[in-house]
């Protein structure tokens, strides 16, 4: 483990709102989605991290603010050390130099005009990655890494199947020769038999390349599998973040806990606990005052609505923002016997 | 598949196998623009008289073998000059699209991807140009610079631009939020790059085939601005001056204004069944 080394890339109290569609003729009344909240992560080279949570909490945007695709409210983000913003064009050079996505829907995260071959060629182009003559053998290399047959370099997307196409998606991911790599719910749309492949292809490259991974995904067994930690959002804030196994053995924050106890067993004799959670999350357009799951958290107290969201703690490399202490709320059982996905080390 | 390939003459089987997958609009289409386009280059061949030769002993002459569409005010030949005026027409046509087509892709592409302010100002220009009716800018813009071709290249590509820009800017507009667009940003290509060769070739389809039944509203316009004197200049053999000129003697001899007038009619149908089959093949409706 590189856990010692400085961060390969870090957020600071990142903020990041969109203005809401309508508000008037003129905007006078318009709203914003607050997608991030004050989020800070730092991820160090060599580490796997997964961010888990529900739909619009916020994760995506986090990988997209972390890579300078969309440009935050407040806060930084430093990659390697040096600010990026719109205003730092060097910054951003650099990052985007450095990091690669994998895009959640396969099909549509390469261009349809583009063969395979020409889509991977292109980026080893821009970059000078490779001299012009060579170009062929490594994407020809390239496809071979990520377990495909270097012949369908000449096909289109639209003739390959979604597993395929992911693989493509990865490896011209891996074309610029990464730092890191945002996985932006790279599974969620492929069948269960492919992502079990995909998991297993980023494993492996993870090991033997030691690619920093950034993992979104909003299911929590592949999470487990891949991750060395995870930290947990809800409405544009990170309210657990620690290593995987301890998380997931021992949540300490109630949303990480309902969470958990939500997945389906494969098992149909395991009786699913009756909805640990209520309802959806409220709007981003409108977040409620206090801690921003206080409305559905089953332990809330009066003051959880009416102080400001509490801040993380942290013990033993383990954090989380809530009130309580961790051992003061009920372990989930489920959370013991969820191995079904196999064994973590 | 050889031996069913083997039996058939050779000629269809090329035939065959170029027009196999192509809609049936489009074929019927593409042929009748390519008999206008042997028209036009054979014209010096196929003419059976000089378009400008006038022969005043046969004036007005209906009909007839020696004149298949017969003969007008000047006893010029009206199937020599409907076949010199393809010429002219297919030019129209085409340049009358290609120009409006290139300034409309441009800012189209450089509005919709940049939005903000870019797109705003693009788009004020596009309205304002809209605001004027289409054919009496056309006319202040031919005006100002003079009856005849040339000006009226200009003219339809100072105005015709916006309906390009419009539809083009709107694709990118969907197709710059795509996770492609955001692959290739986050892969650091330029803004030229991605424009240009990631949106441009997936936004254009739709541009294409409205291209194909806008040459025939511009077909329609440039007659119409030969009609009222300030496109082609007499004597020169074109659709909609035939028209205009053979309106005088509708009623003694119909032909002078019928036989160009289905000339027009005969190639916007051969533009509008291409821009159908396109449409079909290529999965956007126009």
């Amino acid at each position: 483990m590189t856990i010692d080394r400085t961060p390969l890339i870090e957020a600071d109290d990142v903020v990041l709102h969109f203005p809401a569609p309508g508000g008037g003729p003129l905007g006078l009344t318009r709203r914003s989605v607050k997608a991030l909240n004050g989020v800070s992560l730092s991820v160090k080279p060599g580490e796997t991290i997964g961010l888990v949570g529900e739909s619009g909490s916020g994760k995506s945007t986090l990988g997209r603010a972390l890579l300078g695709l969309e440009s935050v409210t407040s806060g930084h983000v430093a990659f390697d050390g040096v600010a990026v913003s719109a205003k730092n064009p060097r910054g951003l050079k650099t990052l985007r130099r450095e990091t690669a996505t994998v895009f959640q829907d396969p099909m549509n995260a390469l261009n349809p005009r583009l063969t395979v071959g020409e889509a991977i060629a292109e980026v080893l182009r821009v970059h000078n990655k490779v001299p012009g003559p060579e170009v062929g053998k490594r994407v020809a290399e390239l496809l071979s890494l990520v377990g495909l047959d270097p012949a369908l370099a000449a096909r289109r997307p639209k003739a390959l199947s979604g597993g395929q196409c992911q693989r493509v998606g990865i490896a011209r991911a891996l074309a610029v020769e990464p730092k890191l790599i945002v996985a932006d719910e790279c599974v969620a749309a492929l069948d269960v038999s492919i992502q079990g492949q995909i998991i297993n292809l980023f494993l492996d490259l993870k090991e033997r390349m030691n690619l920093t991974l950034i993992f979104i995904a909003h299911d929590l067994s592949i999470v487990r599998r891949l991750c060395d930690r995870v930290a947990v959002m809800y409405l544009g804030r990170i309210v657990e973040e620690g290593p995987t196994e301890q998380v997931f053995a021992a949540p300490r924050h109630p949303y990480t806990a309902a969470l958990i106890q939500s997945i389906p067993e494969i098992d149909p004799d395991i009786v699913l606990p009756e909805a640990p959670m209520q309802g959806e999350p409220p709007s981003p357009l409108n977040l409620p005052s206090g801690c921003s799951f206080h409305p559905r958290c089953a332990f809330a107290k009066a003051r959880c609505k009416a102080d400001p969201a509490p801040t993380l703690r942290r013990r033993d490399g383990h954090g989380w923002a809530c009130i309580f202490d961790p051992g003061q709320l009920p372990s989930p059982a489920t959370a013991t016997r969820l191995t079904t996905t196999g064994e973590h080390p | 598949m050889s031996e069913a390939t083997l039996d058939r003459p050779m000629p269809r089987r090329f035939l065959g196998r170029l027009t196999a997958g192509v809609p049936q609009p489009m074929l019927i289409g593409g042929a009748i623009l390519t008999v206008f386009l042997v028209l036009a280059i054979g014209a010096p061949l196929i003419s059976p008289y000089d378009p400008v030769y006038q022969d005043i002993a046969a004036r007005l002459a209906p009909p007839s073998l020696a004149h298949p569409f017969g003969t007008d005010n000047f006893g010029r030949d009206i199937l020599a000059r409907v076949i010199w005026s393809a010429r002219v027409d297919l030019q129209i046509a085409v340049l009358g699209v290609i120009f409006p087509f290139i300034i409309g892709t441009a800012t189209g592409t450089i509005a919709g991807y940049f939005g903000g302010l870019t797109d705003t100002l693009f788009m004020r220009v596009v309205d304002v140009v809209l605001a004027f009716p289409f054919l009496v800018l056309m006319l202040a813009i031919i005006a100002i610079l003079g009856p005849g071709l040339a000006s009226f290249y200009i003219a339809m590509g100072l105005v015709g631009w916006v309906s390009y820009a419009r539809l083009i800017r709107a694709q990118i507009l969907v197709l710059r939020q795509s996770d492609f667009a955001m692959a290739a940003k986050s892969l650091g290509f330029s803004h030229w790059r991605i424009m240009f060769r990631h949106l441009l070739p997936n936004a254009m389809v739709g541009s294409i085939v409205f291209s194909m039944s806008d040459a025939v509203l511009v077909l329609l316009n440039g007659a119409a601005i030969s009609y009222l004197g300030l496109g082609v200049q007499p004597p020169t053999a074109e659709w909609g001056i035939m028209v205009a000129d053979g309106q005088a003697f509708i009623s003694i001899a119909w032909w002078i204004s019928t036989f160009p007038g289905l000339a027009i009619v005969v190639l916007a149908f051969g533009f509008s069944l291409l821009a159908d089959g396109l449409g079909e093949k290529l999965g956007v409706r126009p």
